[in-house]
């Protein structure tokens, strides 16, 4: 299992390794760089079902409800990342091009952004900034989502018909289509922790990779498969999406409803 | 000074003067009937088969020009349509009927418009009897001779034509057997459900970044976009005038056991449908009902300018996309509909004997590498 996790690790690493961008992270920080506006969470519990594909005695189940306590609190980006503050990163070299056709507008979330250039931006603020940014992982953006926060409450599928899920699923999801256009920061209101525009029209990079857990029928978990070139995805719902991608498409297999748009925002240690 | 319109207008006025309408023939002494038509991918209520005489089948389309959303980020795009919808609403009839139209073209519109049914014998289709400025109005009765499903079309002249198609102005027509579908070998074909998907190729213009363009008017949109249309390269093709039309809330439904009539049309373009985890048991993949069905078909080849049917019933509960299965066109350009099917799973059609898990040590040798690597089979 440590192995798995290990060598999980060191492929992120790997596909992490290429993404530099020109020779910016050679220069000190920037004095007075404006860093982001931040809310700090104080120390807290997530009680909640966490990412990942669930087997139970080899058959798709629910994640099983676990706790858990983020001691040090998460102190978060009040709102998403926006267009202006991306461009700056393209600008300074620290993230890649961007396709100017696909660019919201002004005062609009950065969207039609991968994890890698979310990765490359949370390594350039920390550089510019001298502080420590980086993407939340699930249970942090669970928790700082609070009652916007969507567990995936699916039903319980005890009679090993699989359609039923994938038609609870499909129906959930297509209840939460939403217009993709990029909103002005503020338009999906704040949750009760302060946060902007969590779960409006765009979903959140976070920095957990995919995972397919099987447990017994005592909830014991006997294996765990990562794929950290798939990460998770939080929004109207949870999806997985591969680390490259910049515009989840429906279509073909892929019978869901794909994230109107993917941005993100970022946690500070 | 002339303007757009009245280029366009002009236009019209010379080809209805030289083609001149001829004496009407005595009407038929035949009950008449007249049908609302519905939006598709719905079909107006009609009779599978029928024993009655046939009739003079009345409809009514009204032309509308108006700017139209057609993908999830907003694009806009100057559509002309039959009634509003794209594809234009479907026309059922049975053999030997008259489908007798009247085609409307409010005086809010901005071009002349008509309709080539290729269905009907003659006339360019109607096209040449039907030809209309904004603010008249025009009737014209055809004889369904021939049994099938058949596209229909705007068709006002040289590059008007192409343009109106694929800014939306097609349709379908369905001439059914009066006795019914059948399998070609006697026996008789139903359906419980049927639906119409009308598949349309957009050339949306792009300005200097990339963006798409928007106008004014279909006459501002026409000079950039018939530049687009001749690169054959469309920015979308999608079912029902817009990506995403007949997915999520839109999904169309069935049940296990249920029969259903898909019939595709593509008024421009060669297409092909295939629904993922299903087939076609019996398709009419050229549209014309005299003909056999083929059987069991995985993927069918609608033809531009054609329109197909295929008749399926689910087996199987779940999710099943209805594509054109050049994937790209599926996936990126949006020609992708999805079935929900509701009913009980049938694990000896298909089951999941083991979940996705980790390989095991036992099965890492054998199955994955060859037992004597480099060496040729036989």
């Amino acid at each position: 299992m440590l192995l798995l996790k290990l060598k999980a690790l060191a492929a992120a690493a790997i596909l992490a390794a290429p993404v530099s961008y020109g020779l910016a992270h050679r220069a000190p920080p920037t004095r007075n760089f404006a860093g982001p506006d931040m809310i700090e969470l104080r120390t807290g519990t997530v009680t909640y079902k966490p990412a990942g594909d669930y087997t139970r005695a080899d058959k798709p189940a629910n994640a099983p409800v676990v706790a858990v306590k983020l001691a040090a609190g998460v102190t978060i980006m009040t709102h998403q990342v926006t267009r202006d503050e991306y461009l700056r990163c393209v600008d300074d070299g620290g993230c890649p091009a961007v396709d100017k056709a696909s660019l919201p507008p002004p005062n609009r979330p950065m969207v039609g952004v991968s994890w890698q250039d979310a990765h490359a931006y949370a390594g350039w603020l920390s550089r510019k900034s001298g502080r420590r940014f980086r993407l939340p992982t699930d249970a942090e953006w669970a928790f700082a989502a609070g009652s916007r926060f969507r567990d995936e409450g699916w039903p319980d599928f005890d009679d090993a018909d699989p359609a039923k899920r994938w038609l609870a699923q499909y129906d959930r999801e297509a209840q939460e289509e939403v217009d993709a256009a990029p909103r002005a920061i503020g338009s999906f209101g704040g949750n009760e922790k302060g946060l902007l525009d969590v779960a409006g029209n765009v979903w959140e990079w976070t920095d957990t990779c995919f995972a397919r857990i099987a447990l017994d029928s005592a909830d014991r978990e006997v294996s765990e498969t990562k794929n950290c070139g798939v990460r998770v995805v939080e929004g109207r719902h949870r999806t997985y999406v591969t680390d490259f991608v910049r515009d989840a498409r429906a279509g073909g297999c892929a019978v869901g409803t794909p994230p109107a748009n993917l941005g993100f925002r970022l946690v500070e240690d | 000074m002339i303007t757009r319109r009245d280029a366009l207008v002009g236009a019209a006025v010379t080809t209805a003067v030289m083609t001149a309408v001829p004496a009407w023939a005595a009407e038929p002494e035949l009950e008449r009937v007249k049908v609302d038509v519905v939006a598709p991918p719905f079909v107006h209520p009609h009779e599978q088969a029928t024993t009655q005489k046939p009739k003079i089948v009345e409809f009514r389309l009204v032309v509308q020009e108006k700017e139209i959303v057609i993908d999830e980020k907003g694009t806009k795009f100057r559509a002309m349509t039959y009634n509003g919808s794209i594809p234009g609403p479907m026309m059922v009839v049975h053999q030997g009927d008259y489908l007798e139209l009247t085609l409307v073209n409010p005086d809010t519109n901005t071009m002349p418009h008509n309709i080539d049914f290729h269905a009907a014998t003659g006339a360019l289709g109607g096209a040449g009897l039907t030809l209309i400025n904004p603010g008249e109005q025009v009737v014209l009765r055809f004889k369904a001779t021939r049994p099938g499903v058949f596209v229909y079309h705007c068709a006002p002249g040289s590059d008007m034509t192409p343009w109106h198609v694929v800014s939306g102005m097609n349709g379908a027509v369905m001439v059914l057997p009066r006795a019914g579908l059948t399998d070609g070998h006697g026996k008789p074909l139903r359906y419980d459900r049927i639906y119409y998907v009308g598949e349309s190729d957009f050339y949306v213009p792009r300005d200097a970044d990339g963006k798409y363009k928007t106008y004014d008017s279909p006459g501002e949109s026409f000079p950039d976009t018939i530049e687009m249309m001749r690169k054959l390269i469309p920015t979308h093709v999608v079912f029902e005038g817009r990506v995403g039309a007949l997915t999520g809330k839109n999904a169309m439904t069935a049940k296990v056991g249920e029969t259903v009539l898909i019939v595709h049309s593509q008024a421009n373009r060669d297409t092909r449908p295939h629904l993922i985890g299903g087939h076609g048991d019996y398709v009419w993949e050229t549209g014309k009902f005299s003909n056999a069905p083929q059987t069991d078909l995985e993927t069918w080849f609608v033809r531009g300018g054609s329109a197909g049917a295929a008749l399926y019933t689910f087996r199987q509960p779940g999710i099943y996309a209805y594509v054109n299965h050049n994937l790209i066109e599926a996936v990126e350009l949006g020609a992708t509909a999805h079935f929900k099917v509701e009913g009980k799973w049938n694990d000896d059609l298909m089951t999941q004997i083991k979940a996705p898990g980790p390989i095991p040590e036992s099965n890492t040798q054998g199955f994955l590498t060859p037992a004597t690597p480099g060496r040729p089979v036989n």
